[in-house]
């Protein structure tokens, strides 16, 4: 039951962050340049007086800044986020269509980032200062510094056009019509190096964190106790060490989580995978605000819903948080 | 800090990120001489492998990639620099004055701290530039907006810490103003925590600058690496070269500085190196 | 003639390069043995710590490390032996218990689980027998509702009891010896009665050997059966606790002995009929967190009521969370209040503003408890004395010469002046935080338990020079302090808080010889070793 009031709790924190949101947008819309219309409707030079009008209307454009306000806020909340004439659909259903593999993506190159971060920061802060540490973190230093979607370039470069090994682009091989299990696999395929360019910085970041938080907890008194009790140092790793220095790396993981989205961006471009992301991106040529906007939106909801199951994660994680 | 820089010497790792960022003076300073012509003038014939006559060939149009690297690494640390350092002021006035007022002040300042951390920073810096049309001025200006909210949580939490310490109330004890608690007590006391963060987020600026001018978010006027590397996408079977070496570039300069910023952590916040 | 249970031969450990000396111990020689309890005292930076975690191999390795001599525990030397040895010995046939039992238990286990995971290491026992033994020995150290215990994480106990619960833990295969390192120390002087005694009892009942670490005199006093003294490494005096406590033969020991004061009957001292130079009346103070669900609120002050009369030394004397550290910072007005007066001289500066209150701010100053924190350590000492007067308008000039005379007055060396912090030791901090105070020339002097984290030794020089300036200068001062001892001797009046409320406040005479509220009864009857001192050597 305190877990319901918890969750009830936690949600009502959110609305403001998603109601600040909408602000933003609001205000971003009013600060660009020239008539706001002209900034909803995009460079599509084929907006017709009458499409303007309509838009205007729409919007309640004609009407006082306050009512505009409220008129947008009310278009947000029932997820009515406009049309776009470019691309001559429903900003919503758009950004609906092309979730399923912008998520496909989030979801592998986020998972394989932390497992296997937080596996190499592990592995980093046991063996300190061995040669498998200076190897773990010199490759996380560089991954560090790696742009994503350089790396996605040089990976084309070596294991498409070089190697021939993994497909340029796509989402998965136009008309061959695969099914079932040939369709995972070919899906697959494609996936693998938008994957690894959108997970590679994260999992050094992962890495670097959980070494530290790794190091960190060993220098405990705890550590001392469960030592002088006839522990093993294997077990007293497992055991002691492992959760509490999981627990300020699922804080941080969750507040990343976020940036993965904008990353995103970059790499879908590169791979042409068919997401929000190069929706995005051809929002971006044609000067498609609204649309920009819309997935500004959608993303930062989604953000406000990972957080939630970072914290519902880390309060059922740490007893200390009394709930 | 004599004793932070002696340390600092000694890690061997923070004097490589020296030595690459030194370079990386070095070459900006040179650049006029080496390459007096516009870097978006055309140089040769376009699309030429590295040879003798242009080290790291040419592209799509003819230019020398090299002058390219060599103008587009001025465009990095201006805006590199320039919006962590704009990140930092207004992050530790935001996080110095929650920290230190402490109650609505702090809560209020906060709650927008968090807002804008849980924002989708890249798409929120892509439209500021978008709205503000693509220039030096208004990337510096997103990449902050999207940096400021680390600083502000580090420096609201050190005042946190310090105003608790006992030497900081017994200068409020002795009568002294906020002003000069804060300027000559806390901030001191602060500057290496901040340093070390703040070097570190220049290398994230310049990941973020790279990826706004490949996106076309970049200032049309200046060269950048992010432009080259969007320009050479559409030749990359033909002419690789044109993408990989502005991407060295960038990974070169982002690892420098990366490593200069924990050789300064390790050395002005030292940690006891036992077991 | 109990046998020997271990034996430290010419025990040395090496300190890394760098480290003040090159040694942390040196050709120790210790028996202990069974069924007595042996206290190994020294003051910080003696390396009894070190000496204790040798034992069982817990040295933070490898800069510090047995360098010589041999650790002799049933018929082996465990500074050579195997890893499966020692851990085969650790917690089963030798215990550890430790100073901060809030972090030397896992957070995130319960209590049941980390005594549990004792007997999963040394025993073949099943989960039924498990349970009833780890619940027989908590109800042994006597926590209440054992079965709510084990189901419960350190943080929801309190300190007393999660030192219960480690003891409980080393205890549970009854081993032959028992090392506490400084187990006491953290705890309220109260609580710290109630654990000596059960370590006395449990050490009793099962026979145990007890190495016991301690910088506390009076600890020994109560519990030891043979005392080994360390200074700076060496083993200067060793012997049994009558012995050593009641004739002590080496100069150190002596000179540690004669610097813990006395609880006996305090000095005569002239009643003091000046006027009142402070003032509180009735003054609360609550702290609340209001969140959705309600909130918690500490009441840190109930309604205190207190006067300071001109010349006098009024000593607030409590355990943590009596409010005494509170009402300290809410006279030097460092902490706004909720209700109530202030009267400085006749007039109230409760609700005086930030400006109105700076003339105030020379009137009455603080010295603070922690030398270690209490001064900035990126200003040069000159300056940190200096600031004060600056501050007011004195030229910094003059501000800093004055500030050289005071650096004299406190006993620190003038030339000293433009060094850090950082290089002086913790009494000559202290020193240099009550040169601060005295810059501003003030009638008022609060102290916020100013010796409390000093070493015996310097305890006694920092309480003369503050007995010695106070009489100088004509101060008033409040002496805010944990310990009775220090108390009774310098304090003309004691006040007595417990939980945000004075129980009882009367002249140190009157508090010593005929205490009236329960409380104060209960805290003279919890300090440790009593009236040692008056004992004769047995």
């Amino acid at each position: 039951m305190r877990f319901a009031r918890y969750m009830g709790y936690r949600l009502v924190t959110a609305l403001p962050v998603i109601f600040g949101i909408i602000v933003l947008n609001f205000l971003l819309i009013h600060l660009a340049p020239g008539d706001a219309a002209s900034v909803l409707a995009g460079e599509s030079g084929a907006a017709t007086p009458e499409y303007m009008d309509a838009l205007r209307h729409k919007f309640g454009l004609d009407q006082p800044l306050g009512m505009q306000f409220l008129t947008y806020v009310s278009n947000m909340a029932h997820f009515n986020l406009g049309y776009s004439y470019r691309n001559d659909a429903d900003v919503s259903s758009l950004i609906f269509e092309r979730l399923g593999p912008t998520s496909l993506l989030m979801l592998t190159a986020f998972g394989t980032a932390v497992a296997l971060g937080i596996i190499l920061g592990l592995v980093a802060a046991t063996g300190r200062n061995s040669w498998r540490d200076n190897i773990i973190s010199l490759i996380s230093l560089v991954a560090y510094a790696t742009p994503g979607f350089w790396l996605g370039l040089m990976m084309i470069v070596i294991f498409s056009i070089g190697l021939g090994w993994l497909p340029t682009s796509g989402f998965d091989t136009v008309g061959a019509g695969h099914e079932g299990w040939a369709e995972v696999w070919d899906v697959a395929r494609h996936l693998v190096m938008p994957a690894v360019s959108l997970a590679l910085f994260y999992l050094a970041l992962y890495a670097r964190l959980m070494r530290a938080s790794v190091l960190e907890q060993t220098g405990m008194d705890y550590v001392t106790t469960a030592r002088a009790k006839g522990q093993t140092e294997r077990r007293i790793m497992t055991g002691h060490v492992l959760r509490n220095a999981l627990l300020p790396v699922v804080t941080i993981a969750g507040v990343q989580a976020g940036n993965l989205i904008g990353g995103s961006i970059v790499v879908e471009t590169v791979f042409g995978w068919p997401g929000i992301g190069t929706l995005a991106f051809n929002a971006l040529q044609s000067r498609d605000l609204n649309l920009l906007l819309a997935i500004f939106f959608m993303s930062a909801c989604l953000i406000v819903i990972i957080n939630l199951a970072v914290d519902v994660i880390y309060v059922m994680l740490d007893p200390r948080m009394e709930i | 800090m004599g004793h932070g820089l002696a340390r600092f010497a000694r890690n061997r790792m923070a004097l490589f990120g020296a030595a690459v960022l030194l370079c990386l003076l070095l070459l900006v300073m040179l650049t006029p001489v080496i390459y007096p012509d516009d870097p978006f003038k055309l140089a040769g014939p376009a699309l030429q492998p590295p040879g003798r006559r242009f080290l790291l060939g040419t592209d799509t149009l003819g230019r020398d990639v090299a002058a390219e690297i060599a103008y587009g690494a001025r465009t990095s640390l201006i805006i590199g620099v320039g919006a962590t350092l704009a990140a930092i002021v207004f992050g530790a006035v935001a996080g110095g004055v929650a920290g230190y007022y402490r109650g609505r002040t702090e809560t209020v300042l906060m709650r927008i701290t968090e807002f804008f951390q849980t924002i989708p920073a890249f798409i929120f810096a892509l439209l500021i530039v978008a709205i503000l049309s693509p220039s030096v001025s208004s990337e510096i200006i997103a990449i902050a907006a999207v940096s400021w909210p680390s600083i502000a949580r580090l420096v609201r939490g050190e005042f946190v810490a310090l105003g608790g310490r006992e030497f900081v109330q017994a200068c409020a004890g002795l009568g002294a103003s906020d002003a000069r608690i804060i300027f000559n007590h806390m901030l001191p006391n602060c500057a290496s925590s901040i340093i070390a963060v703040g070097s570190l987020l220049i290398g994230t600026a310049i990941l973020l600058e790279a990826g706004l001018a490949f996106l076309g978010l970049g200032d049309p006027n200046v060269m950048s690496w992010g432009l080259i590397i969007s320009a050479g996408r559409a030749v990359l079977r033909s002419a690789w070269w044109i993408c990989t070496f502005p991407g060295i570039a960038i990974l070169l300069t982002v690892l420098g500085i990366n490593l200069i910023g924990d050789g300064l952590n390790e050395a002005l916040n030292p940690r006891l190196r036992e077991r | 003639m109990n046998e020997t249970v271990l034996e430290l031969e010419k025990l040395t450990i090496a300190l890394p390069p760098g480290a003040d000396r090159a040694h942390a111990v040196s050709d120790v020689d210790l028996v202990l043995r069974a069924g007595k309890v042996t206290c190994l005292i020294g003051e910080s930076g003696s390396g009894k710590s070190l000496v204790a975690r040798s034992i069982l191999g817990l040295l933070p390795r490898p800069h510090v490390r047995v360098g010589s001599g041999r650790i002799l525990f049933e018929g082996q030397d465990l500074a050579v032996a195997r890893q499966e040895k020692m851990r085969a010995i650790r917690g089963a046939k030798i215990g550890m218990i430790f100073q901060e039992p809030m972090t030397a238990l896992n957070p995130l286990h319960t209590i049941g689980r980390q005594l549990d995971e004792v007997l999963r290491i040394h025993t073949p026992l099943g989960n039924a027998a498990r349970r009833a033994r780890v619940l027989k020995l908590i109800d042994s150290v006597h926590l209440p509702e054992p079965g709510r215990i084990i189901r419960s994480f350190p943080h929801q106990l309190s300190g007393g009891q999660r030192q219960r619960a480690m003891i409980a833990m080393a205890l549970l295969l009854s081993p032959r010896l028992l090392i506490a390192d400084e187990p006491t120390t953290a705890l309220d002087v109260t609580t710290q009665a109630q654990i000596l005694y059960l370590i006395r009892e449990l050490q009793r009942e099962h026979g145990t050997s007890v190495l016991f670490i301690t910088h506390d005199f009076g600890v020994v006093a109560d519990i030891a059966d043979e005392v080994a003294v360390l200074q700076r490494g060496n083993l200067v005096e060793r012997g049994t606790a009558g012995a050593v406590l009641g004739a002590p033969v080496h100069p150190y020991t002596k000179g540690l002995i004669a610097a813990v004061p006395k609880l006996g009957p305090p000095a005569a001292r002239p009643a003091n009929t000046q006027p009142f130079i402070v003032e509180a009346r009735d003054i609360t103070k609550t702290y609340g967190t209001r969140g959705l669900f309600g909130g918690r609120v500490t009441r840190a002050l109930a309604g205190v009521t207190m006067e300071l009369r001109r010349g006098e030394t009024l000593g607030l004397v409590g355990e943590s969370g009596s409010g005494k550290s509170t009402m300290a910072r809410a006279i030097t007005r460092l902490l706004p209040i909720d209700g109530g007066e202030i009267l400085l001289g006749g007039a109230d500066i409760a609700r005086l503003s930030r400006r109105q209150l700076r003339p105030i701010r020379k009137r009455v100053q603080m010295v603070f408890q922690d030398p270690y924190a209490s001064l900035d350590p990126r200003q040069r000492i000159i300056d940190i004395i200096a600031e004060g007067p600056i501050i007011h308008g004195t030229p910094p000039a003059k501000a800093r010469e004055e500030a050289q005379a005071l650096l004299g007055l406190v006993g620190l060396d003038p030339s000293a002046a433009r060094r850090f912090p950082h290089e002086f030791s913790g009494g000559q901090r202290q020193r240099i935080g009550i040169a601060r105070a005295l810059a501003l020339h003030p009638e008022v002097l609060v102290a916020d338990e100013p010796v409390s984290a000093l070493d015996v030794s310097v305890q006694a020089q920092v309480l003369a020079l503050l007995a010695d300036i106070k009489a100088r200068l004509h101060l008033s001062m409040l002496f805010v302090t944990h310990d009775l001892r220090v108390a009774l001797q310098v304090c003309d009046r004691i006040a007595v808080m417990k939980q945000g409320e004075v129980v009882e406040v009367a002249s140190t005479a009157e508090i010593f010889f005929n205490p009236q509220h329960s409380y104060t009864k209960a805290l003279f009857a919890a300090v440790p070793g009593g009236t040692w001192q008056d004992r004769k050597a047995s």
